[in-house]
């Protein structure tokens, strides 16, 4: 009886993916560690959001940037997913640097202009007040009654450069 | 004894919403011996931008350690999140010399360099390496016995590990000794190292919710009377919030979420009103009753 050859199963075509992307997560600090994931899943099965998620598997994201599915991972909501817990970090036998090298995918994604509005309001926030939220003047006022010093004013201008030089301009609502 | 003076890293989510932990932690600091500096100059750690550019967050974190530098003194702050910033940003930079040009180059423009001289610590790290628990315990005029809590501890405290390194990031004790300090008993609880879910709320609110959901459960079902938090952005889920979880998963928490310093503020004889206690959305009355008798 001879045994028909069995066909590997198709799930991407090979013509789609970018073999080059795995390269440019490599390069950026702290993506180097993705070539050497040997999908074990020990990051999804200590991900607190992937309990409750039924798109984000650090796992499969991993999987997909080895593979080049470029456009899928960038454009895919799930990225933006990850609580930055680094559970995954500290528990991956294999030393990955799982919740950098999602860190590391998010950077790329944003640098193609995908970008969840709360970056932009993080970002123009910082641009314009030094702080992250916009800090309303009635809460300087509950300060002093508290007995608290003044909220510190930091030095604009020279944060405002550091958000340029780092190419953070282009975070920054129009 | 070393001196414990330290430039106070306020961040942005303490004063932009969380101001009962600055007013309780400026209570109780002092009476360890240790001595505030404010931060005229400091921006926003750099956390908030990560996701989106890891050289803005590393410039952010390093101007701030510049200031410090300056200033020949290190830094504390009371949120995890900042805290695990300016650690993680230092310590790559004292140890990685390419990176650390990167960043200078960047810091030369506004006539600054990192030179790596300083240190940036967590409150709680603070309280157990320069304070110490002798010392905190000398402190304790009310004891709070009979009242039993639990902790949540916040990720960034001790995740990732390898940058933490003062406690044990999978079965930590740190905050549990510091909690036991005041009288109180620390209750263990299933998942208690897990994530609070503040980052992913602007981007998936439901995944957010329940993981605060789940954990308010956890602490609810191992019996405790509150939650002892050390991190503005893990209060703001647990406290500002949970009458949104209570509301969207039809179910009743009703549980207090206190600061440390809150906590070690009562046993060391403060009032509740100076240490901001009516700020908290939860109404922690109950406690404060059942610590009169």
């Amino acid at each position: 009886m001879t045994e028909k050859a069995a066909e590997p199963p198709r799930n991407v075509e090979p013509a789609k993916l970018d073999p080059t992307f795995k390269h440019e997560v490599m390069r950026e600090h702290d993506g180097e560690t993705l070539k050497i994931c040997f999908q074990c899943g020990t990051c999804t099965s200590s991900c607190p959001t992937a309990r409750f998620s039924s798109s984000y598997r650090p796992r499969t994201v991993l999987r997909m940037a080895q593979l080049g599915l470029r456009e899928k991972v960038l454009s895919s909501n799930a990225l933006w997913l990850c609580t930055a817990c680094f559970t995954c970090t500290d528990r991956c036998p294999q030393n990955v640097e799982v919740a950098s090298v999602l860190r590391v995918l998010r950077n790329i994604a944003v640098k193609n202009d995908i970008v969840p509005v709360i970056y932009r309001e993080l970002t123009s926030s910082i641009h314009d007040t030094g702080y992250a939220y916009r800090i309303p003047e009635l809460r300087q006022k509950k300060r002093e009654e508290a007995g608290l010093p003044p909220l510190p004013k930091s030095n604009l201008a020279d944060v405002a450069k550091l958000i340029a030089l780092t190419g953070g301009s282009k975070l920054l609502k129009k | 004894m070393a001196e414990l003076k330290f430039l106070f890293f306020l961040g942005c989510t303490i004063p932009y919403r969380v101001s009962s932990y600055e007013v309780s932690a400026r209570r109780v600091l002092p009476k360890l011996g240790a001595e505030l500096f404010e931060m005229p100059d400091f921006n926003c750690c750099g956390l908030p931008v990560d996701p989106a550019n890891h050289e803005l967050m590393l410039v952010l974190a390093a101007r701030n350690l510049c200031l410090a530098e300056q200033q020949k003194m290190n830094i504390v702050t009371l949120c995890t999140g900042c805290a695990t910033t300016l650690r993680k940003t230092n310590k790559m930079l004292k140890e990685d010399k390419k990176l650390r040009e990167t960043i200078n180059d960047y810091l030369k423009k506004v006539g600054m360099e990192f030179k790596g001289t300083v240190e940036a610590k967590h409150l709680v790290q603070m309280l157990k390496e320069d304070v110490g628990l002798e010392k905190i315990k000398e402190t304790v005029q009310k004891p709070l016995t009979g009242l039993s809590v639990a902790e949540h501890c916040g990720c960034h405290l001790l995740r990732p590990a390898k940058f933490s390194g003062f406690d044990n990031s999978e079965n930590p004790t740190t905050l549990k000794n510091l909690i036991e300090l005041t009288g109180a008993k620390c209750l263990d609880y299933t998942d208690k190292t897990e994530c609070c879910g503040y980052t992913v709320v602007a981007i998936d609110e439901k995944v957010s919710l329940s993981l605060a959901r789940e954990k308010l459960r956890h602490v609810k079902e191992a019996g405790a009377e509150a939650m002892i938090t050390v991190c503005p952005s893990c209060h703001l889920m647990f406290d500002m919030q949970q009458s949104r979880i209570e509301r969207a998963f039809g179910e009743t928490f009703n549980l207090p979420v206190l600061h440390y310093t809150q906590l070690l503020g009562l046993a060391m004889g403060f009032s509740p009103e100076e240490l901001a206690l009516k700020e908290l959305r939860v109404d922690p009355s109950r406690i404060l009753e059942a610590l009169k008798t």
